[in-house]
Parts: structure tokens; C-alpha cells; sequence
């Protein structure tokens, strides 16, 4: 391709000025090749920011800055770093705004305001949002962040309390600060919010404690509830109304966040909004999953449980359906469906398709009509036992029976475990290789024995999960994905769960981290290991690039071990007992020995 | 640092332990204060065990509680292992200390298992992610319901319970929940049965209560609740209610209804846990008196 020649002959150009301008000539090539699948939902040039998690509306977390590429990147290096100070999971994306990067810490949420300009990017400001105690001992697996989001001078931040805040991003005061849930219920927040047009996008976590899913808009401005959709409930509450067009029959009755659920099961039944939105500002339409149904046992809410384990779009301005689609009806093992929605215009079958690309918790990537909510494909991309696959006609996931667990009945090689073929660690997508990068796991289960536990003074019976290495032994992949045809084009595999999100660049290298502490750096075509740094502890953060003040490249990544597979380092839970953090604890016994607690912030440039 | 202060030195195990004074109803500031009084205490307990000093000082019997489910435990020290500590810490001459914090998910490991605190009074016998002691008392499940309503259930199969509103305790997913609820779903019965989050509202008192109230305002017509919490409740109601144990006991396969019931220390924690047992054998009888008091439902052992 014009621009690998192009980047290589960049190299050799040492000025700045020039550098930056052969740049900009080659973004307005990009922006009207007709050869590249083109990313809809954001064809603005690049502007070397960082301003939501996912970088764009459509999700891609890939940046078209391209100083570092295959070529130089042995010559990375750290250019500095931060100690944030804390021992919890670090899942947040830096963002970075201007000449300012801000990062959100887990629980207490604490803010910072880092100043790029200066060497070593001092702290500009910082922001304690003093979320009450409590949050702690409700939230349920890690009291991780996800990340902030920026828009028209607010940085906002959810904290683990449920209270969206939004901050003056030049000083740090809270201009507004709204509760929207309720801790003492159960309900946490910890996704990063979308903010699309005036409105603040945010939903809830909880699914464990009988916690209704929803998702919020706030104003911008004033942080004023705009609308809320539960996830469950009658069509008034679901935001269901004239313009909701499903794509299958099985979603066109009425009320079925009712009619799905034993009576009142609804009310508690979960379907908690935590993970990833996308927009697509030519269709206005946002994107976004939920939860797993809870806190009943399968056999105890029959139905399909609506909508539950689900994608919604919606309309920004009013919340209104436009359609929904349920991945996992009925779900048994803890597939939420929270995953990020990729947006991309892609040729298939010969004609170009607005779809939405979703690697999703239960095994598959999903291809999806975005206008209608058809599936065009879905192919799994990791082990599956629990089902068989997607009847393409009636959309229905067709079960696996003999994977279906059962009460004082064992029931062995569950694939994918419950946190699923992957769970929120999101993926990147690059429109120069037309490749999606998947962080992920290769995880099994076991449901094994009931034995007594305790929860309020009261002994209760469950199965107890047993969580391993899925075939080939290794527990964690990194998966390089062709969305066109639906298949897998090559993949690193490593000893844990990769954990953290992916990073696409036009310069062709891609990132990641491990928890086993190594922040790596791939050729986007082949796969090849061109880089790595070896971090103080496991990374289970999103890398984000960005061009500095100076006009050059950054990578930054936080890096501090937590998430719900990293507790048994972060939570000290015991690796002798299996089913801690929800059977996690024993697929991960080992990694104690491979990182310790901590959390910094690491920012490597070319010298 | 601290646990190898801990063991050299029992000042340092004090000082540690005020450092996670969490109560569930703490508002920020509250909190933020007592943070920063105790970051001094440890402050002063490393130097204290840096400089290798040591003092004798009053036993502490450190206890690691719910701070708001009754009969259990509270805040005000109301509930029946409250009354426990204070005998054990009697019979050690120690002073009790408690750790608070909501006993749900992650309450082993936040208290027991950061160090701050060496006891919780109430666990499952072989309760696997602490050290057990032999148990001191087994309860039962019970049904529960209104006496004028006339009842009388106590089988699990009987017919009358597809149709009657049957309330029991939701515990989460995962394959969790409370024996009784599992049956019910076992024997088809699904729809007339509504479920109590045990973790409940934690800004009212005792959150799992709410399951008896219901029974008693006529919300649901009869409760499968956990003995101690209904045999404490249902007297409190303004209407009599009438409590019977679940039968048959076990319902194969992996189901039973009663549970022995321990106390619970550090795995490694071996001396503490033969300390408490020879006080068990020699304080049975005051035991049992304060679980009588509180109306704690007790059944012999019968299940295998």
C-alpha cells in the first residue's frame, strides 16, 4: 500500500513541521479512498485527540496518527510516567483533550488533570468525587472505572456510588453532579459515558443483587435526566413505541420485558447497562447491550427473559427503540451482552452493508444489519459448547442441551466460561488492514458440587463454577479477525485472559497488554511481535495514541491489575478456593506469581 | 508489613484493625475523617513495631460483623452474636473490637482475609474460605405464615403450595440460591412465588427482614425463610405467626434444609479456632441460652 512507502520515507524526515503536514496530506487521501471500508459515524479528520474511550462514535479505537509504524518501533520508549497511587483494577482509557490527558481511577474515582506541556506532565488538577463507602461492598466483582468522556469544555466521570459528574475541564470544578441509582439497592456504575449531541449517556451495573438495567441521558449542560430506558418491564419503561421495527417475529409481541419473565421477575430481573454505546450520527442511532438476566436461576424464570443479554438502538434525542435484538435469550451462564458495537460500512456478499460488528460474550461474531437489527452472520470465534450456533432465519441462538447446567446434576466442558469468549476488554478495528483485533479468553467451565454459603446471616446452596484453559491450554488470545468473510486470519496466544482493550494505528502496529505484565506491540497484517515493555503490574487497561504538544506520537496505557479476572491478585482472594469471584479464582491461581498490586500510568514516544 | 507486625506485636494488631472501620451507611465525610484518624493510629503502630517496642496491653477480641442484620448482628450490638462476642470476650478477658461490613460477597475477604479482624461469630460448618470451629447450633428453614390464616404447612410437598403466594430469599445468579427456593423451582412451582433480595434496601434496618413483614401485611401467604431470621422476626409482627420446619430435611439430590452452623477464623489460624472450641464445650449452656432468648429455631442433627 502508498502509505507503508510513505511512512518509511517519513522516517527518514526529521523535520517536524514537514512531518506533520505530509500527514495531514496523506489524512485527506484517507478520508476519500474509496478502496478502504470506510468507518461511518466518524469521517472527521484526525485530530490527534483522544475524547472518548473508544476514540470514535463507531467504536474502531483506531487513530490515523502514524509516526510510530513496524519500522521504527524497536526504537520506543517510555517519555514518562505516572503513579496513580492505587491498588485496584485500572480498566479506564486515558483521554487526552488539547494539550491535557485526564484519567479516572477505580473507586474512589479520583480525577487527574495532567498537563502535557510540561515535561513529565505535571498535575494540573485533581478532582475527588468522595463516593460514599459502601460501594465498595455492593459492587461485584472489582470496583473498577472504565473511563471519562469529553465534550464542550466538561470532562464527565460515573462514579461507583451511581452519580454522573461533569467537571470544567480546564479546572476541575463540578459544574453539575446528578445521582441516578441507588447503592443501597445494589446498583453501581462502572462504564465509561457516551456523550452524543447534549446528551450524557449512562447505564447501570448490579446484575447480581436484583438490580433493574438501565440506561440514562443526562443534558450536558445541566445534567438534567433526559430520559431513562429500562432493559426490562412493559413497553413504556423499554421505551418501546411506533418506530420500534424488530428484525425477527420472536421480538414484535407486545410488553415482552413482561411477558418473558414469571410475574414481578422483571422488576429485579437485571439486563444492568455496563458496558459499551456506539453512534451513528447518518442513521441517529446509538448502540448498546445489556446484562444477563438475574438474580433467579435459569429454571426459576422461564421465558426469554427480555430483554436481557440484548442490543438496543435508540433514538439519542428520546431514548425510543428502533429495534432489539436478544443474543442469548433466556441466558444460563452469565452471558451478559455488554460487548462494544463496532460500526463499519462493509462489502458483503457483494454489496456494501452499514453493519455492526460484535464479538460477542456467548462465542460468535455477530455481522448485523445496524438499520434493522438482522443478523448476517455470526461465527464463533472461540470454543463453543453451550450452543450450536444461530438459526439465521428466526434469530434464534440454538442451545446446546447438554451444556445446560443443572441444580446437584455435574456438568463438565461449559464453553466458553461465564465470562464468556470475551467479556468488556473491547476490540479494535483497523480500515487499512480491514482487520478487527479481539481481545480475549479461552476459557471452560465445570459446574460442580453445591456446597453451603453465606450471604446476611442466611446458608444457601449453589453450583459451584470451575473455571479452566479452554482447548490448547492458554486462557488468553489475541485475535485477528476478517468481518468480511468471517474468519479467523491469525491470533497470539497467552498464559491469561488478555484483559485489556486493542489499539489500531495507521501505522500498522497494534497494542495491547497482558496480565502477566507485558504491554506489546504487533505488525496489524501479520501479527508479528515487533515490541514490548514489561510493565510494573498486569494491564487490564485501554491503550489510546495521541499526538503531544510537541507534534509527536504517544501510546499510553494504564496499567494496574484488578477486573474480575485479575481479583485474586487485586482483592487477595484465596487461590485455594476455586469458586472465589464467581469460579474465577481457579483458572487464575498462578497469576499471583506473575504480578503484584499496583497502578501506573505509562506514555512511550519514539526518541 | 502489617501481618508481620500482627504477629510480633499486639498493639500493631489494633491499630491495624481501626484502619477499616466501614460502616455500609457511612457518608463520605464521616468516612474520610475516620480514614484520616486512623491512617495516624497505623502511622503510629509502624513506628511502634518498627522500633521493635512492646507493651502489654488488654486483649482484644476482634470480630468481624454485619453492622445492620438483626437477629445476627448490628451497629447497637442487638443480635445474638453480638451477645456471643461479648461472652467469648468475657471468657478471654479481651476487650471486643469490631469490623464492620455488610456480610455479602466479598465479606470474608474484605474483613477475615485483609487482617482486620480474627472472628466472625456465624458461618457453615465447613464453611470452606475460613477455619471452622465445631458447631454450636443447627437451624432449619421454616415455613412461615399468618396463624389466623390457619396453614399449617410443613411438607414441601404439599399440593396447596402451587397455588398459595409463596415468598422466599433471592441471593443472585450464578446458581445461587437459598435450598428452599431451588425446590420450589424443582417441583414446577414458578409463578406464584416472588422473590426478597437478601441484600435488600441497606438504608432500612435488617434488609432480610422484609420477607417476614411480607408474610405478615398479607403480601405473600406464607415465607421460606432461614430459621434464626424468622424465629426473631415473627414474634415482632403485629400479627401472630406461625413458623414450622421444612420437611422432608433433605431433598436429594444436593438440597437439605438445615444447616450446622460454626464460627469462623483464619485458615491458619489454628489456636484461636482450639481456644473457641474448648470455650464451646465449656459454655454450651450459656450458648444456648442467648440463641433461646432470640428464638433461634433448633433442630438435632438428622441430615447425613
Amino acid at each position: 500500500m502508498i502509505h507503508l512507502e510513505f511512512s518509511s520515507n517519513l522516517q527518514l524526515c526529521a523535520l517536524k513541521r514537514l512531518f506533520v503536514s505530509i500527514n495531514f496530506l496523506f489524512l485527506l487521501a484517507s478520508t476519500v479512498s474509496a478502496a478502504m471500508p470506510p468507518s461511518s459515524g466518524n469521517k472527521v479528520s484526525e485530530d490527534g485527540q483522544w475524547v472518548r474511550a473508544a476514540k470514535d462514535f463507531a467504536s474502531t479505537r483506531f487513530s490515523s496518527l502514524d509516526q510510530i509504524t513496524a519500522k521504527n518501533i524497536k526504537q520506543l520508549k517510555l517519555a514518562w510516567s505516572f503513579s496513580t497511587g492505587t491498588d485496584r483494577g485500572l480498566e479506564a482509557a486515558p483521554l487526552v483533550v488539547g494539550a491535557t490527558m485526564y484519567i479516572v481511577m477505580p473507586y474512589p474515582n479520583i480525577v487527574y488533570a495532567l498537563d502535557l506541556s510540561k515535561p513529565g506532565a505535571s498535575v494540573k488538577w485533581r478532582y475527588e468525587p468522595k463516593p460514599a463507602a459502601a460501594a465498595q461492598g455492593v459492587a461485584c466483582c472489582d470496583v473498577v472505572n472504565r473511563g471519562a468522556a469529553y465534550a464542550d469544555g466538561k470532562i464527565i466521570i460515573n462514579t461507583l456510588d451511581v452519580h454522573t459528574i461533569a467537571l470544567d475541564a480546564a479546572t476541575g470544578k463540578e459544574i453539575w453532579k446528578t445521582k441516578l441509582g441507588e447503592i443501597n439497592k445494589g446498583e453501581t456504575i462502572t462504564m465509561a459515558p457516551l456523550i452524543v449531541k447534549n446528551k450524557v449517556l449512562v447505564g447501570n451495573s448490579g446484575g447480581e443483587m436484583g438490580v433493574r438495567g438501565w440506561l440514562t441521558a443526562l443534558d450536558l449542560t445541566t445534567g438534567k435526566i433526559a430520559w431513562r430506558a429500562y432493559s426490562t418491564g412493559p413497553d413504556k419503561d423499554v421505551l418501546i413505541g411506533a418506530n420500534f421495527k424488530p428484525f425477527y417475529k420472536m421480538d414484535q409481541e407486545k410488553d415482552l420485558g413482561v411477558q418473558s419473565w414469571p410475574p414481578e421477575a422483571w422488576k429485579i430481573g437485571g439486563g444492568t447497562v455496563w458496558g459499551w454505546i456506539s453512534y451513528d450520527p447518518e442513521l441517529d442511532l446509538i448502540y448498546y447491550g445489556t446484562g444477563n438476566p438475574g438474580p433467579w436461576n435459569s429454571e426459576q424464570r422461564p421465558g426469554d427473559n427480555k430483554w436481557t443479554s440484548a442490543i438496543f438502538a435508540r433514538n439519542p434525542d428520546t431514548g425510543q427503540a428502533a429495534w432489539a435484538y436478544q443474543f442469548s435469550p433466556h441466558d444460563e451462564h452469565d452471558y451478559d451482552a455488554v460487548n462494544e458495537n463496532i460500526l463499519l460500512d462493509l462489502p458483503i456478499k457483494g454489496q456494501t452493508r452499514k453493519v455492526l460488528v460484535r464479538p460477542e460474550r456467548n462465542g460468535y461474531v455477530y455481522v448485523m444489519d445496524r438499520m434493522t437489527g438482522e443478523v448476517l452472520s455470526a461465527t464463533s470465534f472461540v470454543h463453543v459448547s453451550t450452543s450450536k450456533g444461530v438459526d439465521l432465519k428466526s434469530g434464534r441462538l440454538i442451545y446446546n442441551e447438554l451444556t445446560k447446567p443443572q441444580l446437584g446434576k455435574v456438568v463438565r466442558g461449559i464453553c466458553p466460561a461465564s465470562p464468556g469468549g470475551k467479556d468488556w476488554q473491547p476490540s479494535a478495528y483497523s480500515p487499512r488492514t480491514g482487520i478487527l483485533y479481539i481481545p480475549h479468553q479461552n476459557l471452560c467451565m465445570d459446574i460442580e458440587s453445591m456446597e453451603a454459603n453465606y450471604i446476611a446471616g442466611t446458608p444457601f446452596v449453589g453450583a459451584n463454577a470451575r473455571i479452566y484453559a479452554g482447548p490448547g491450554g492458554y486462557r488468553g488470545e489475541f485475535t485477528a479477525w476478517d468481518p468480511v468473510n468471517a474468519r479467523r486470519l491469525w491470533s497470539i496466544k497467552e498464559k491469561f485472559p488478555v484483559w485489556s482493550g486493542a489499539l489500531a494505528t495507521s501505522g500498522d502496529v497494534v497494542f495491547y497488554g497482558t496480565m502477566d505484565r507485558w504491554f506489546k506491540a504487533l505488525d496489524a497484517r501479520t501479527g508479528e511481535l515487533l515490541w514490548q515493555f514489561e510493565v510494573d503490574s498486569g494491564i487490564i487497561g485501554q491503550p489510546v495514541t495521541y499526538r503531544g504538544p510537541d507534534g509527536k506520537q504517544y501510546v499510553a496505557i494504564l496499567a494496574g491489575i484488578g477486573g474480575w479476572a485479575g481479583a485474586i491478585v487485586s482483592a487477595g482472594l484465596d487461590a485455594r478456593d476455586a469458586s472465589a469471584a464467581l469460579g474465577t479464582a481457579n483458572a487464575m491461581k498462578d497469576l499471583p506469581q506473575h504480578t503484584k498490586k499496583g497502578g501506573t500510568l505509562y506514555v512511550f514516544a519514539l526518541p | 508489613m502489617f501481618s508481620r507486625c500482627r504477629k510480633r506485636n499486639r498493639v500493631c494488631d489494633s491499630c491495624s484493625c481501626s484502619v477499616d472501620v466501614k460502616t455500609p451507611n457511612e457518608r463520605s465525610g464521616f468516612d474520610n475523617c475516620i480514614s484520616s484518624l486512623a491512617l495516624q493510629f497505623v502511622t503510629l503502630a509502624i513506628l511502634f513495631c518498627t522500633a521493635g517496642l512492646s507493651y502489654s496491653a488488654e486483649r482484644e477480641l476482634r470480630v468481624c460483623a454485619d453492622p445492620n442484620n438483626l437477629p445476627f448482628s448490628n451497629q447497637r450490638g442487638e443480635g445474638f452474636e453480638n451477645r456471643i462476642a461479648d461472652l467469648i470476650a468475657r471468657e478471654f478477658g479481651a476487650k471486643t473490637h469490631y469490623t464492620w461490613w455488610a456480610q455479602r460477597r466479598g465479606f470474608v475477604r474484605n474483613t477475615l482475609g485483609q487482617g482486620l479482624c480474627d472472628l466472625i461469630i456465624g458461618v457453615p460448618a465447613g464453611y470452606d474460605p475460613v477455619l471452622t470451629t465445631r458447631p454450636y447450633y443447627r437451624s432449619t428453614y421454616v415455613f412461615v405464615s399468618r396463624r389466623d390464616r390457619a396453614l399449617a404447612l410443613t411438607s414441601l410437598d404439599d399440593p396447596r403450595l402451587a397455588k398459595l403466594k409463596i415468598g422466599v430469599h433471592l441471593i443472585g445468579d450464578d446458581g445461587a440460591n437459598a435450598p428452599p427456593a431451588h425446590a420450589l423451582s424443582r417441583r414446577g412451582i414458578i409463578t406464584n412465588v416472588t422473590g426478597y433480595p437478601i441484600y435488600g434496601d441497606y438504608t432500612e434496618p435488617n434488609p432480610p427482614a422484609r420477607l417476614i413483614d411480607a408474610v405478615a401485611n398479607g403480601a405473600i401467604d406464607v415465607a421460606l425463610a432461614w430459621g434464626p431470621l424468622a424465629g426473631y422476626f415473627s414474634p415482632r409482627e403485629p400479627v401472630p405467626l406461625e413458623l414450622a420446619a421444612i420437611s422432608p430435611a433433605a431433598d436429594p439430590p444436593g438440597l437439605r434444609f438445615s444447616f450446622a452452623i460454626s464460627m469462623g477464623v483464619r485458615k491458619q489460624d489454628v489456636p484461636l479456632r482450639d481456644e473457641l472450641n474448648r470455650l464451646l464445650d465449656r459454655r454450651r449452656q450459656q450458648m444456648q441460652k442467648i440463641l433461646e432468648e432470640f428464638g433461634v429455631p433448633r433442630v438435632a442433627e438428622t441430615v447425613p
